[in-house]
């Protein structure tokens, strides 16, 4: 605190510190909001923006515990207690729903987690100045591409009449794929898009992390006479070995969290086999079949599960790395 | 790290030269999906629908830009996007620039409350149904207001330029309180000009939500011609081929289903292609603002 509010304050301090009654707290605070209204009323907007967007919601909540009727509305429609958990549990949708959620999560976590740690080492190094720039830039840019074009994108290089990918399987004698409707190819596709927009972006974090490490480990490793491979495996990646593990909790945390957006745009019901994850699973008993009460309870048994193993990776990065996400 | 060429091993120019080939190779797979969809947008209908096209138009023609350009609805769907991103970009900054201030003052009473008031919508959100009723309810559903405040503010931008100004010395704002400037102007005066790369990381990261945001415009918007750009661009690929009026046109004209979706893929991409080289410098600085703090 600078010395000119410390003045400011000087003497609400001291009462606050004395703690003697109510009545001193009350003047004290009294005292405060007129030399410090200000602050608090910069503060009002995002408040109030919070209460009414996010935290209604969350009182809205109850309706996956009710018989909700839009007539009714959240407060006057009736209890039901766990009914809509208990028919979630006996819904072969939603079962399928949260394994897919699970299994598409581990394969984006397998193939697309090391993706932009590969591509950070590599880009390290890469001694062309202006070609890495170059590539850098263009890396980067899938990211700021919406969904939908994206989606549109696959959809039509997937195609199996006019899609590049079956003109050159074709050339290679292969009979088209219809591979948008096959169960079996959506996870490959959606998982390689995910790299192919994502990993560029993600590599910007490895990158600042090797940027950081200290270069007279280098220097003294060239003194010794080590090579540039043996240099990425003792020198780089373990100095950025925090960062990595770092990274990796917050995609363990995030793990309910599918682009469920992507996967309303690209799939079909003759995929949702393996496509259909729980927010698409919601969307489409709330917003299309207007279910809202037993999608709410999909809803929030997802952000149960999402919200434990958010704390849990927050402590465990706490305790890693003395390092707190937020 | 300086690089002196002539340090290096015939084993470790073989390594640069692979990695290059490496890095050449994810950049061109990066780059093909683009330049394949651009190929497909200037081909004649029959080619693009055919599969004819791989790298370079076939048939080149315009005739599906022509199309595009000459549909109202795209015109209205790209200025409700031009509305969408800027009215929704100044109300995110009006709330979150102030918000973020006060949230960094340690004077502030209850401050450890409402950083976790604001925290805890990160780890936890009630979801997409609850969120859609509490806009029905506030009449907001099919509305341009709805669209631009429901998603005004969000806690990890709020956190992050939270984070700025706290790393600001208190000495900077000194001189200003001693000419007895109130919150308002240090705010104004001192704390945003020192905060320009954590706003401009935010305004990118509000401008490009916004441009590319399509899920709950697909959702809460019924009136055709109130939804933006990417609804539209959804709509295209989903329903064209479906759409009689479309189709009767395609034995007389050279475009197709294909070449029209890839020519409003292309009107959609160009303008963040011509913004994109501008401000690379400052998502790449953002992106670690935000990133873990100690």
């Amino acid at each position: 605190m600078s010395p000119d509010s410390d003045k400011q304050h000087g003497h609400a301090i001291v009462n606050v510190r004395s703690k003697r009654s109510l009545k001193h707290k009350m003047i004290w605070l009294a005292d405060h909001m007129r030399n410090e209204w200000q602050i608090y009323l910069m503060l009002l907007p995002t408040i109030i923006w919070m209460i009414v967007f996010l935290y209604k919601p969350m009182y809205g909540l109850q309706i996956a515990f009710k018989d909700y009727s839009i007539f009714r509305g959240v407060a006057a429609s009736p209890w039901v207690g766990w009914e809509h958990f208990q028919n979630l549990f006996d819904n072969d949708q939603f079962i399928r729903a949260f394994w897919n959620t699970i299994k598409i999560s581990a394969l984006n976590l397998l193939f697309g987690f090391p993706a932009p740690i590969l591509l950070a080492l590599m880009f390290n190094e890469v001694l062309h100045a202006t070609y890495k720039r170059t590539a850098q830039t263009i890396v980067y840019l899938p990211h700021f591409i919406s969904t939908v074009i994206i989606a549109g994108i696959v959809t039509t290089a997937f195609s199996p009449t006019a899609g590049v990918v079956n003109t050159v399987l074709g050339w290679l004698g292969m009979e088209p794929i219809y591979f948008l409707t096959k169960p079996e190819w959506f996870r490959p596709i959606f998982v390689g898009t995910g790299i192919w927009q994502e990993a560029g972006f993600g590599s910007i974090v490895f990158l600042a992390a090797i940027a950081g490490v200290n270069p007279s480990l280098y220097e003294s490793a060239v003194v010794d006479g080590a090579s540039r491979w043996q240099m990425m495996w003792k020198i780089t990646i373990p100095s950025i070995m925090t960062t990595i593990i770092i990274m990796f909790i917050i995609r363990i945390g995030n793990i309910m969290e599918v682009s469920f957006e992507l996967i309303i745009l690209l799939y079909q019901p003759s995929t949702w086999s393996t496509a259909d994850v729980v927010n698409t699973f919601v969307y489409r008993q709330g917003l299309e079949s207007g279910q809202y009460d037993l999608a709410a309870a999909a809803g929030l048994f997802n952000a149960a599960v999402a919200f434990v193993l958010v704390m849990s990776a927050n402590t465990l990065s706490r305790r890693y790395s003395r390092t707190s996400l937020w | 790290m300086a690089i002196n060429m002539n340090l290096y091993s015939r084993g470790d120019k073989f390594f640069a030269i692979v990695t290059s080939i490496l890095i050449g190779m994810f950049t061109i797979a990066t780059l093909y999906p683009f330049i394949y969809i651009a190929a497909v947008s200037f081909s004649g209908g029959f080619a693009a629908a055919a599969g004819k096209v791989v790298l370079t138009p076939v048939d080149s023609t315009l005739a599906a830009y022509k199309y595009v350009l000459t549909q109202p609805k795209f015109w209205n769907s790209y200025l409700n996007t031009f509305i969408y991103t800027i009215g929704g970009t100044i109300m995110s900054l009006l709330i979150i620039i102030p918000g973020a201030y006060a949230l960094s003052r340690p004077q502030l009473v209850g401050r450890r409350f409402w950083n976790l008031f604001v925290a805890f919508t990160l780890w936890f959100n009630a979801g997409l149904i609850p969120f859609f009723i509490n806009m029905r309810d506030l009449n907001l559903l099919d509305s341009y207001f709805g669209i631009i405040i429901g998603f005004a503010v969000n806690a990890f931008n709020l956190i992050l330029l939270r984070n700025f100004f706290e790393a600001i010395p208190r000495s900077f704002e000194e001189a200003a309180r001693m000419d007895g400037a109130n919150d308002f102007q240090v705010l104004w005066k001192v704390y945003l000009p020192l905060s320009k790369p954590a706003i401009a990381t935010i305004t990118l990261f509000c401008i490009v939500a916004r441009w590319n945001g399509f899920f709950w415009a697909m959702v809460l918007l019924q009136s055709e011609d109130k939804i933006p750009l990417q609804v539209f661009l959804r709509h295209t690929i989903a329903f064209l081929s479906d759409d009689q009026e479309f189709t009767a046109t395609l034995s007389t004209q050279p475009y197709s289903v294909e070449s029209v979706t890839g020519a409003i893929i292309m009107c959609s991409i160009i303008p963040v292609l011509i913004v994109y080289p501008f401000v690379q410098k400052y998502f790449e600085k953002g992106i670690l603002l935000g990133g873990v703090k100690e």
